[in-house]
């Protein structure tokens, strides 16, 4: 990546941004890890190498595994954002490798939330 | 040869009238048109016993259960499910019951109080992408500040902001960068900016999770902290102990770099400034500016009397900002979007004097006896109640709530009666306590308050450099006596000496560890004092926590025999047969408190 100016900051914006949002016919559905050393302590690594292990075992290309920090609620971890193209992102709580295998065979591919570890929908809110 | 999958199709009268033979014809067609006839067996059972809602399909091994299902969905079903393996949603069954939505995000007390700038990233973006953080206006504000703002604007609009430290003092940051300007301008000598990302207190994590989520906004937040101050030259200090944000934070700097976000010319603005991290050791004391600034020079990280500022003599006696974690990452969404907008959150009318209110946010660490511990951003002046009650959800197991420590362990602890008190700088130094760089823990009734002072204390005598002898000696002298108070061998005079020392302290001290140290005995004597009155006087323990003042009983009321308590204790202090009423044996008893972990009718007593 050459060095930039402040042209270029504005296109990567642009590139970037489309990658970050979900649009149809590129990926389907995004997992979001969070992985703090709280998240982590907790067993996020692991949740996250099932979401990735289920992912290639299933064959899913669009489905889109990645990491972000901590969610703010500690006592919760390990977290998982789950967001669906066209959906409200839905925050998962206390999980574990088995609840991500869960997490993946309900409501990515069957599209139903899981009731039992799901805490709520929607995003936070930045003012 | 085996099948991948099965497709079983109800063939009970129910379905059969909704049309499954047809059904199970076109899939068969359609399976075949795409070749999957030998992967894919389609099978028909009998009733699945679910007529109201046939015909019915199910799909194995993946046990996907379609209902009212027609010919006319079999193409999607063989195109998205049997040959990409993603059921039909619209076809999936729904319980009534899971009807309802789940709750949204917003409607959770513990977001719905919360209030992110410094945070506003957290969970959104990949902290190891600097596309992402770009993709959400990174370093929008520093070519803001690179093409469109002076150095002396960008230091004005800090100052109207408001902004104020975020690391203990609550130093307005325009003011300290207005100084170490002119002290550069004036010496000759270029200026050095420096993060302080120390973070030592016992319980705290706000700047590791900050740095951990996102931790292009503190560089970016330090590029123009640096254009204003006109520095070309940085430093991160940072715990060892802290491996995963460093690290991150080591990248963050590497990507910068790469897109020339950092080095010579920055966003060919003609702007040289570069970052370098330094690793400290974790001693608390560190912390403290003139100590780090010895630390970063590789020396003995010893604070120094403060009568001449390191904003004007600090690191290799250069004029130096230092700043905390968080008030950097503050930083950019100040230049976006105006000292207006930062202004008008928080309490007090900030724009003509910093530090005539508390602008903005503040992060805190929500630990100790409270439902959700966690990392939490409120705007300033929001009241202790929401945040313990509201966000916190309260105490565990129904207990009362007794006080809250905040501002790290050379804060104070407050008591139910300031609980609606609104959270800023200046409320909580007046009250006894301060804001410190935004721990908090909650305690319970089950906690003695001595027992918290003399905690701290030990933890400050510690940490103490020992260089002046008021920390040095006075920490000491309080820890022995918060300990004779606790071993229930205090006497009342002994109340007037803590003070007395605490007075002495807070006068003498070299620098403010030990100025400050004081205050976990101060605020407790202030809100807490029949604590330690029943201490000496009653010789009791009202929190049940000094081993010295406390015996262990079993209420026969509550106890019902089932020997868990028995097994438990490491000294068979405990006697009974199973399903009869256990006796506790105070000689033998140890305090350790192992039986009250495993009753579960709340029979061990403590009194
Ligand atoms: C004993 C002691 C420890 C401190 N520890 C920290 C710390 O860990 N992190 C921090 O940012 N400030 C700490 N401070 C405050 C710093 O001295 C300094 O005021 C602060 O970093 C300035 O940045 P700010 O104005 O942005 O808050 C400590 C102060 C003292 C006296
Ligand atoms: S360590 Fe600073 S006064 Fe003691």
């Amino acid at each position: 990546m050459p060095r930039i100016t402040i042209e270029d900051l504005k296109k990567i914006k642009e590139e970037a941004r489309q990658k970050m949002t979900l649009r149809s016919g590129d990926a389907r559905a995004r997992v979001v890890v969070h992985m703090s050393t709280c998240g982590i302590a907790a067993g996020a690594r692991e949740v996250l190498d099932a979401f990735l292990r289920d992912a290639e075992a299933r064959h899913l290309t669009d489905l889109l595994v990645t990491t972000s920090s901590c969610a703010g609620l500690c006592s919760r971890e390990p977290m998982a954002t789950v967001e669906i193209a066209g959906q409200a992102p839905v925050k998962y709580v206390d999980l574990d490798p088995a609840k991500a295998g869960r997490i993946v065979a309900e409501h990515i591919l069957g599209g139903a939330v899981v009731r039992e570890f799901a805490l709520a929908a929607g995003s936070e809110t930045a003012s | 040869m085996a099948y991948r999958a099965h497709c079983l199709i109800c063939t009970g009268t129910g379905c059969v009238a909704g049309g499954s033979f047809n059904l199970r014809k076109t899939l068969e067609a359609e399976i075949a048109k795409r070749g999957l006839d030998r992967e894919i067996q389609v099978i028909t059972t009998g009733c699945q016993g679910f007529c109201a809602e046939g015909p019915i399909m199910i799909v194995q091994p993946d046990g996907v259960f379609y209902c009212r299902v027609e010919e006319r969905d079999v193409p999607a079903i063989v195109e998205e499910h049997l040959l990409k393996g993603r059921p039909v949603k619209k076809l999936l069954y729904t319980p009534p019951t899971e009807k309802a939505p789940i709750p949204a995000l917003k409607d959770i007390p513990f977001f719905a109080k919360q209030k992110l700038i410094v945070l506003r990233n957290r969970g959104l973006i990949d902290p190891d992408r600097i596309e992402d953080y770009i993709a959400v206006d990174g370093y929008t504000a520093l070519g803001k500040a690179l093409t469109q703002m002076t150095p002396e604007g960008i230091v004005l609009e800090i100052k109207r902001s408001g902004l104020r430290g975020r690391g203990g003092g609550g130093f307005p940051a325009g003011i300290k960068w207005e100084t170490c300007r002119h002290a550069g301008q004036v010496r000759g000598v270029a200026p050095v900016v420096i993060c302080n990302a120390d973070e030592g207190d016992p319980g705290a994590f706000m700047d590791r999770s900050i740095i951990e989520s996102d931790p292009h906004s503190v560089v970016e937040g330090m590029i123009i902290a640096a254009r204003g101050i006109g520095a070309s030259e940085g430093f991160v200090y940072i715990r060892h102990e802290y491996p995963l944000a460093r690290q991150r934070l080591q990248l963050a700097l590497d990507h910068a770099r790469e897109f020339g976000l950092l080095g010579k010319n920055i966003l060919g603005a003609g702007m040289d400034f570069d970052i370098e991290i330094r690793e400290g050791a974790g001693a608390f004391v560190c912390g403290e500016s003139t100590a780090l600034m010895a630390s970063l020079e590789g020396k003995l990280g010893e604070p120094r009397a403060k009568y001449i500022h390191t904003v004007e003599h600090g690191y290799q006696d250069r004029p130096s900002n230092l700043n905390n974690v968080e008030t950097y990452a503050n930083v950019p969404l100040i230049i976006l979007r105006g000292a207006d907008w930062f202004a008008s959150m928080g309490t007090g009318d900030v724009k003509e004097n910093p530090w005539n209110g508390s602008s903005g946010t503040k992060v805190f660490s929500l630990v100790g006896k409270i439902n959700n511990t966690g990392l939490i951003e409120v705007p300033m002046g929001i009241s202790l109640r929401e945040i313990i009650f509201d966000i916190g959800g309260g105490i565990p197991k129904g207990r009362k709530f007794k006080a809250v420590q905040t501002g790290g362990p050379s804060g104070g602890c407050l008591p139910e009666e300031k609980l609606d008190m609104a959270v800023d700088f200046d409320s909580l130094t007046e009250a006894g306590s301060m804001m410190g760089s935004g721990g908090m823990i909650v305690m319970d009734e089950q906690t003695c308050m001595v027992d918290v002072a003399r905690y701290f204390i030990a933890f400050l005598t510690e940490e103490s450099c020992g260089k002046c002898t008021p920390c040095r000696e006075g920490l000491k002298t309080m820890l022995d006596v918060l300990t004779r108070i606790g071993d229930g061998k205090g006497r009342m005079e002994d109340l007037g000496l803590l003070e007395e020392m605490g007075a002495v302290m807070q006068d003498c001290c070299l620098c403010a560890l030990g100025t400050s140290a004081p205050n976990p005995v101060l605020s407790t004597l202030q809100y807490f004092r029949h604590e330690y009155e029943a201490h000496i006087r009653d010789k009791k323990c009202p929190g049940g926590v000094c081993k010295e003042l406390i015996t262990y009983g079993i209420d026969p009321a509550k106890c019902d025999g089932c020997h868990a308590c028995v097994r438990a204790c490491s000294t068979a202090a405990i006697m009974g047969e199973v399903k009869k009423v256990h006796t506790l044996d105070v000689h033998k008893c140890i305090k350790c408190g192992a039986c009250i972990e495993v009753c579960r009718r709340d029979a061990i007593t403590r009194t």
